[in-house]
């Protein structure tokens, strides 16, 4: 596929930045930040989100989505990016989608991929149990006891946890911690006896949930995928979820990048903007190029998910690597341009930073995707 | 069949019968390449006999119309001559600035006698060319250039000196800019001027560079007659000529950028070998290594992305903006970690267990990729104010 916009994406994308730009901002995060809102994000907006489509974007239209393709879904995750617009999009949309149409058998997918695609279920995966991502390291256990499982353990940094409906709980039905097989995905109703969970907000002011699991029960029909195999969906999963968030991700610098060559252009000093100082040219335009790069990396990676290619893995850690490194160093430089006023809560450019942090970390942090990126490549 | 599936399987065939064997082989650096002119330096004879095969097809130039000397095919069949050469590991048959730089201006700016007379011995190899454009005080800020040419009525008379002048010691014609006017802004009066590097007063002397190969020469001018016919486009207009074979240039040095066959990585775990779970041995130098080949891959689907912007007629964007800069750094990133992977292998001049100089050599020449046709700095101010709108100091 050729690495441009058709024009129905181009279309996607309009559609994306003038409603988000509306109905989605920085000034809306702070609003939700401040009444403390418990699930992070404005039910209503999400309603008029899902009216539009987004909600199924990427999921097939046989189940009730557009099938505009991950590639459809990446225009508006990078909207998002640029607006920090607060929205299930990720951890139901990006993720949960995607490793039910992973897994799922087709009774599964006829179900759940329609409720989704409605907007009437919140689902979200449960899989990490400390500060890093480390999938193999998974240690909750899921014990098979009849008909059912008898699930225990903890999680950490459950998206959108508060409002979840369903978890996809990921468990050892065997194998040994630090190995890839063993590991099941199994749907957890949020009213299951024996499941707590505890919101938790992160500095990006979002929730995530820390979940724990006591003894709960679920049918073995609850199981996506087969028991102990869940690691091939789940991986391909989590190197879509990652390209995901690489495009939010770069929507998020380019916005903190041209919010800052704006101040560039105002802020005077010495008698003369600052903009005009080679000091801060020079590493604006670095900065430039590098988001070229991020951008193009970006779409390559979207692609080849829609192409199926063999390469994704590689792909995906190098995406999220990139922008984990471009998004770092935007970030950082939009405060330190701005200078004492981007050290300030009333100034906007200050949100940027926190959500690039949580972004950046969410599914394997540079340091991970860089190390899976070299081990890909054969060293 | 379609019709691009039947030109690739008689380019295949023609490739096959009329490519020497010797031509199959990787070239050993810059040197190694077949430049052409009146006096072709060659090492192999086959380099001749594959150069004139090819020009007799067009196809040293496949993209330029047939009338020019070119092979008239278009973007999707020059694109299928490349792939069936790579897939015998042909060589190129003939690279020159004429092809690379003059070339372009000329098929732009050239009016249809000039075109006819110097198009075709370009590409048949016939005549080498090089560029005048840097001057002793004349580098980064090139507009305020001096080399001065005076109206003598069919001719100009040029004096001056010009640096950096890539091969003008093997060259037989240049492409000049110099100053047929002072009165207005440095860069009005500035004329695109062609002439003969055989002409009365023109004296050419080697530059010796850190890495022991002399591709630069001073070159002096001392009444050089340069013939009217000679003026590309109109006199003073040079710098819009000048800018715009710049262009080329950077296209062709931001090349340089693209992935080597073999990764840094493997070359790396070669030389340095890798622990247990497959990861080379140095964590450090693995980093870096992985910064790089990750910026590689970035920067490539880049290139590709724009090109195919270009193709899809949203015009050249302004990622195109950042090629020069990036991809220079790009190869001196990597020449770097040549040596950090390859270890004093890759220091020595000659010899086998030194690669026969080939990794030092490169790396020394890889630190003026950063320099020449505008320095790092200067294409950031490129980016600067053109792209970013920032404004002067």
């Amino acid at each position: 596929m050729a690495l441009v916009l058709t024009e129905e994406q181009v279309m996607l994308k309009e559609s994306a930045a003038g409603f988000l730009a509306e109905k989605a901002t920085v000034a809306h995060l702070r609003k939700l930040r401040d009444s403390d809102n418990a699930q992070g994000f404005d039910s209503d907006v999400w309603a008029e989100m899902a009216a539009m489509g987004w909600a199924g974007i990427a999921i097939p239209e046989e189940f009730g989505g557009l099938g505009y393709g991950y590639t459809g879904l990446g225009l508006v995750l990078e909207q998002a990016g640029r607006n920090l617009s607060a929205s299930p999009l990720q951890s139901t949309v990006l993720i949960a989608a995607t490793l039910i149409s992973e897994l799922g058998n087709s009774e599964q997918k006829g179900r759940l991929l329609p409720a989704i695609a409605a907007g009437e279920q919140l689902i979200t995966l449960a899989l990490q149990e400390r500060g890093h991502h480390a999938p193999q390291q998974t240690a909750t256990s899921a014990r098979r006891d009849g008909d059912d499982f008898v699930i225990s353990g903890s999680k950490l940094m459950v998206l959108d946890a508060a409002s979840a409906n369903q978890f996809i709980v990921i468990a050892r039905t065997g194998g040994d911690v630090g190995q890839q097989q063993g590991l099941s995905a199994l749907l957890v109703d949020a009213a299951t006896a024996g499941l707590s969970v505890e919101r938790r907000e992160m500095v990006d002011s979002r929730n995530v949930g820390a979940l724990v699991l006591d003894k709960v029960r679920v049918p073995a029909a609850n199981l996506l995928g087969a028991e102990g195999d869940a690691w091939g969906g789940l991986s391909r999963t989590l190197d879509i979820a990652n390209i995901g968030l690489a495009a939010e991700l770069l929507g998020l610098s380019v916005e903190a990048f041209e919010r800052t060559v704006t101040y560039l252009k105002e802020r005077k000093q010495f008698g003369k903007v600052i903009g005009s100082f080679q000091g801060l040219q020079h590493r604006a335009a670095e900065l430039f190029a590098e988001l070229e790069l991020a951008r193009s990396i970006v779409l390559q990676a979207l692609h080849a998910i829609d192409d199926g290619e063999q390469e994704l893995a590689l792909l995906a850690s190098a995406a999220k690597a990139k922008l984990c490194e471009v998004a770092q160093r935007a970030s950082n430089e939009a405060i330190q341009m701005h200078g004492g006023i981007g050290m300030t809560d009333e100034y906007e450019i200050g949100f940027f930073i926190k959500r690039a942090r949580v972004a950046q970390h969410t599914f394997g942090d540079y340091n991970y995707h860089l190390d899976r990126f070299a081990l890909l490549s054969g060293f | 069949m379609s019709d691009l599936e039947q030109f690739r399987q008689e380019t295949r065939a023609w490739l096959e019968e009329n490519c020497p064997e010797s031509m199959r082989t990787p070239v050993k650096g810059f040197d190694d390449l077949y430049n052409g002119g009146r006096n072709p330096e060659i090492d192999h004879p086959d380099q001749k006999v594959w150069c004139d095969r090819m020009a007799a097809r067009g196809w040293t130039v496949p993209h330029w119309p047939k009338e020019y000397g070119g092979g008239g095919l278009d973007k999707e069949q020059v694109k299928v001559l490349r792939q069936e050469m790579a897939r015998i590991n042909a060589r190129s048959p003939l690279d020159s600035f004429g092809i690379s730089m003059l070339g372009p201006a000329l098929l732009h700016f050239g009016s249809q006698e000039q075109k006819l007379e110097h198009l075709p011995k370009i590409a048949r190899g016939e005549i080498r060319w090089c560029q005048g454009y840097s001057e002793p005080n004349a580098g980064s800020d090139l507009a305020s250039l001096a080399t001065k040419a005076e109206d003598k009525g069919d001719h100009y008379l040029i004096n001056g000196q010009k640096i950096w002048t890539s091969y003008a010691d093997k060259s037989d014609w240049i492409f000049c800019l110099v100053r047929t006017d002072n009165s207005g802004s440095k860069h009005e009066g500035i004329s695109f001027v062609l002439f003969d590097m055989a002409s009365p007063g023109v004296t050419t002397r080697p530059i010796k560079l850190i890495s022991g190969s002399s591709p630069f020469c001073e070159t002096f001018f001392d009444n050089v007659k340069a013939y009217k016919s000679n003026l590309i486009g109109e006199e003073g207009k040079g710098w819009a000529i000048a800018k715009y074979l710049l262009t080329h240039e950077r296209e062709m040095i931001s090349g340089f950028g693209a992935a080597p066959k073999k990764s840094v990585g493997q070359m790396a775990v070669e030389a340095i070998g890798s622990d247990s779970s497959g990861r080379l041995a140095n964590g450090i130098l693995r980093q870096v290594i992985a910064q790089y080949q990750l910026d590689t891959l970035a920067f490539a689907a880049t290139m590709a992305r724009v090109g195919d912007e270009a193709k899809a007629g949203q015009g050249l964007g302004a990622a195109s903006s950042i090629f020069k800069y990036y991809g220079t750094e790009l190869n001196k990133r990597r020449n770097e970690l040549n040596l950090a992977a390859l270890g004093e292998q890759a220091l020595g001049w000659d010899g086998p267990e030194y690669r026969d100089g080939v990794v030092s050599r490169d790396w020394l020449r890889s630190k003026g990729n950063s320099i020449e046709g505008g320095t790092s700095e200067v294409q950031l101010n490129i980016i600067s104010k053109r792209v970013l709108g920032l404004p002067d100091a």
